[in-house]
């Protein structure tokens, strides 16, 4: 500490280790006041034990910190909430059924009284740009909105450090610019932000510094917007970055799945309905869905995979009608699919990777002999899975639950591209996963395409639609736009025809 | 039928609900905070015998309340521990802990039966009692009666107004958000059990010291089983959980002055009546998904493990 003023916050030698792992060794480095520090790392880094170190949901073993020059130990996120910290999660910590400004109250130390609370919410959402009304229900918000909910829960107690783990995961790219125009106001306030991302090109544009983390060390700090997005890549991942590529001059070959004018009533109160969806995907094709979450993707998939049958005549693969087919008949014709929601949906969270691998690879990989399991079968295409797609795993008799976001994501991928499926629907196919096991299940999506398959990819990442997909279409409120080859296409485009974004575009017009 | 007088009916109605809406509301609060407790019938069991006994040894039925109350909430907190600390299966706990009360009850209670309970009195309200019709029906009962009602309010007011009710119903809602946020999980679910475990304790007493009035083993007789479908009946809201309360009353009241109006209807029928009404209203009641589902705390009976 040579400088004449203090860091905001410095971190000394932190070091915590869970058994059998080291998930922070020795780590140090400082944050600034008004800082935009992203923390960087592949998934399983120690990103996440860190933060919650500094947020006071976890003790390290050893090692200091230190707020404006003062000892920092947080017991509790209470105490680091009362000295100037504040966090937005990954997963949101918010509860459903509860509204806005009940949400808010528990994140704050002193909370003031319910009218004078709602009056605030109402004032310095508008300032910033993120209106909200505290009277709603979370379970009626949208991703982004929930989002808004939890940052506006930290600047109400005006933080010194705000901690955003992923936060433009669920966002269009209109709400990340309104996000980071949010961001840049802070900090001019004041306000350090440390800021955890996968998303290179964000952390270039948004951040001041960078912190590098490989395998819970400091491996290196940057500049973000002085290194390009690839050489960031390459120091998280300690050697050089493959990245999908495409084979040149493949042509479409036949349709093999046809939409024709599909409706579907939502199954559920806070769904999205299904409005006269017509799409054709070609044999060899990867066809990109965009759309902010909440606008019909689950049902698309749901569709497609025969979770939601639908009437005959408006579903098509291969030419046969399979609209009134359930999923096992549909998996047998080589249409598999990876829904988004991983744990209870992907997969069953308590069940080994073994038994995960079985559940829906049992007809296509004859898993089964008169009705009883081979499991030497099962297990070594579980271990198949484990291998091809890096899944990092004790073995393969872990329950799924335990397994990290990344990780088990990578399994559920795998476990439907290792069937070699004829059609293949994946929905957030890389949420929560870092930059290079996200390029390889890129890779493996294109290389399933390449050798034929059709493949539809359901993001709201619209790089990586713009990096896999040959056509882009865009989902708003469960219509399905026109679609369009993704060459040539901007981002600014893209955004458009997803439409959203619209009331806070207003919002932040009107400052 | 013209031997059922309805001011008598209400009259008993209002006791006979007071027990089941006393188990019913501490299992609301339970529940609230997103854990089953299917332990109720044993916990009313062993409150209505350490009641009786205390009441018979000290000859004061207030202390034998006091004392009931207690029982029960330190029988909870077994169940506590258990599900809580060493994050045991909640259904098959609560479960346990039914079959345990109920053993445990009449292994104390073999030297009180047949003994007399030291009788607990009606509160004087003077000349409100006096008041035609509305002074038998409501101002004739005894003090737990009331606090049945009073219960209920507190309750509610608990869970609308205060700040500790919003962390409660967080904790119910979303457990990983809430100790993400810094609550205490565990410690407030603990304090929830063992307040709905001196809740149907009183239930329990209430049975063996005021309605029966004496001791018999397994003389709850369902009742616990009752108080948990109550706060489904009541979709986890304290004044409708008041409501099925009295509506089971009523009918378990109704059925008696059938019998005893000499309807010809076999007794066994009119035995199950309260029951079969109960498990309709039920069905009725979670035909419309979205709102059983918006209502029911989301965590309700799933294990919380801090994992960091």
């Amino acid at each position: 500490m040579t400088s004449a003023s203090p860091p905001l916050l410095s971190i000394e030698h932190l070091t915590k280790a869970y058994p059998g792992v080291v998930a922070n060794s020795n780590v140090s480095f400082a944050i600034q006041p008004g800082e935009v520090h992203a923390l960087l790392g592949e998934n399983g880094a120690g990103k996440s034990t860190l933060v919650k170190m500094i947020y006071g949901l976890v003790k390290p073993d050893s090692g200091a910190m230190h707020l404006m020059g003062e000892p920092y130990a947080p017991h509790e996120p209470s105490e680091a909430r009362r000295r100037g910290v504040a966090m937005v999660f990954q997963h949101f910590s918010l509860f459903e059924a509860l509204d806005v400004a009940e949400n808010i109250t528990l994140g704050m130390e002193d909370p003031p009284k319910r009218r004078d609370l709602a009056e605030r919410i109402r004032t310095v959402s508008h300032e910033y740009g993120l209106p909200l009304d505290p009277s709603r229900l979370i379970g009626e918000l949208s991703a982004g909105e929930r989002q808004r909910v939890e940052i506006i829960r930290c600047l109400l107690q005006n933080p010194k450090l705000l901690i955003m783990d992923e936060p433009t995961s669920v966002l269009t790219p209109q709400e990340v610019d309104i996000l980071f125009t949010t961001l840049r106001t802070l900090s001019s306030e004041g306000t350090a932000i440390l800021y955890i991302s996968h998303k290179l090109e964000e952390i270039r544009a948004l951040c001041d510094a960078a912190t590098v983390l490989r395998l819970g060390k400091v491996v290196g700090e940057c500049t973000p917007r002085e290194s390009t997005a690839r050489e960031m890549a390459e120091l998280m991942v300690g050697g050089s970055l493959h990245t999908p590529e495409r084979a040149p001059g493949a042509e479409p070959g036949d349709v093999l799945v046809e939409m024709k004018n599909l409706s579907l009533p939502s199954p559920t109160q806070f769904g999205t309905s299904l409005k006269d969806v017509s799409l054709q995907v070609r044999s060899g094709e990867v066809m990109g869905i965009g759309g902010v979450a909440g606008n019909g993707q689950d049902e698309l998939l749901s569709v497609i995979s025969g979770e939601a049958p639908v009437a005959p005549g408006h579903l098509f693969v291969d030419g046969e009608d399979i609209g009134p087919l359930g999923p096992e008949a549909r998996r047998r014709l080589g249409v598999l699919t990876a829904p988004e929601e991983r744990l209870g949906h992907a997969a069953a969270p308590d069940m080994s990777l073994v038994e995960n691998a079985a559940l829906t690879a049992i007809t296509r990989e004859k898993l089964a002999k008169n009705g009883f399991l081979d499991w030497g079968a099962t297990r070594s295409f579980a271990e198949r899975i484990i291998q091809s797609f890096d899944v990092r795993t004790p073995n393969a008799d872990v329950a799924a639950r335990a397994l990290s976001g990344g990780n088990l994501q990578k399994f559920v991928i795998g476990r439907e591209v290792l069937q070699k499926p004829r059609v293949l629907v994946v929905n957030q196919p890389t949420w929560g996963v870092d930059a290079a096991a996200a390029a390889s299940i890129r890779q493996a999506l294109l290389d399933l395409a390449q050798g034929g398959s059709a493949v539809i990819v359901i993001s709201q990442d619209l790089d990586e639609i713009m990096e896999v997909a040959d056509r882009f279409a865009a989902l708003n409120g469960g219509k399905l736009s026109a679609p369009r080859l993704t060459q040539g296409l901007t981002i600014d485009e893209i955004g458009l025809m997803l439409g959203g974004a619209h009331d806070m575009e207003k919002a932040h017009a009107a400052e | 039928m013209a031997g059922i007088s309805l001011e008598l009916l209400l009259a008993a109605l209002m006791v006979a609900a007071t027990p089941i809406l006393l188990a019913a509301i501490g299992e609301t609060v339970v529940e609230k905070s997103g854990v089953l407790n299917l332990g109720v019938e044993g916990m009313m069991i062993t409150g209505a015998i350490c009641g009786f006994a205390v009441a018979v040894e000290t000859g004061s039925p207030t202390l034998g309340f006091l004392g009931a109350a207690l029982g029960g909430a330190v029988l909870s907190l077994i169940f506590a521990f258990l599900t809580q600390v060493l994050l045991s299966n909640q259904v098959a706990t609560g479960l346990a802990l039914t079959l345990f009360g109920l053993g445990f009850s009449a292994l104390i209670g073999q030297s009180y039966a047949g003994v007399k309970p030291p009788p607990t009195g009606d509160i004087d309200f003077g000349p409100l009692s006096d008041i035609p019709f509305i002074g038998p029906v409501v101002f004739s009962h005894d003090i737990m009666v009331y606090v049945g009602i009073l219960a209920t309010a507190a309750v509610w007011a608990f869970l609308r107004y205060t700040r500790a009710g919003l962390i409660l119903k967080a904790v119910g809602e979303s457990h990983d958000a809430a100790h993400a946020l810094g609550y205490k999980v565990v410690r407030i679910r603990i304090l929830a059990i063992a307040f709905g475990g001196a809740m149907a304790g009183l239930g329990g007493a209430y049975i063996s010291l005021v309605r029966v009035p004496q001791w018999t083993e397994g003389m709850t007789a369902g009742a616990g089983w009752i108080a948990l479908a109550l706060v489904v009946f009541g979709a986890w809201k304290p004044w409708r959980v008041l409501i099925g309360a009295w509506l089971f009353g009523g009918i378990t009241v109704l059925q008696l002055n059938l019998q005893a109006a000499g309807i010809a209807v076999p007794v066994e029928l009119l035995s199950m009546s309260p029951y079969l009404v109960t498990i309709l209203v039920l069905v009725i009641m979670s035909a419309d998904k979205r709102r059983a589902a918006l209502n029911a705390p989301a965590s309700l009976g799933r294990v919380f493990h801090a994992t960091s």
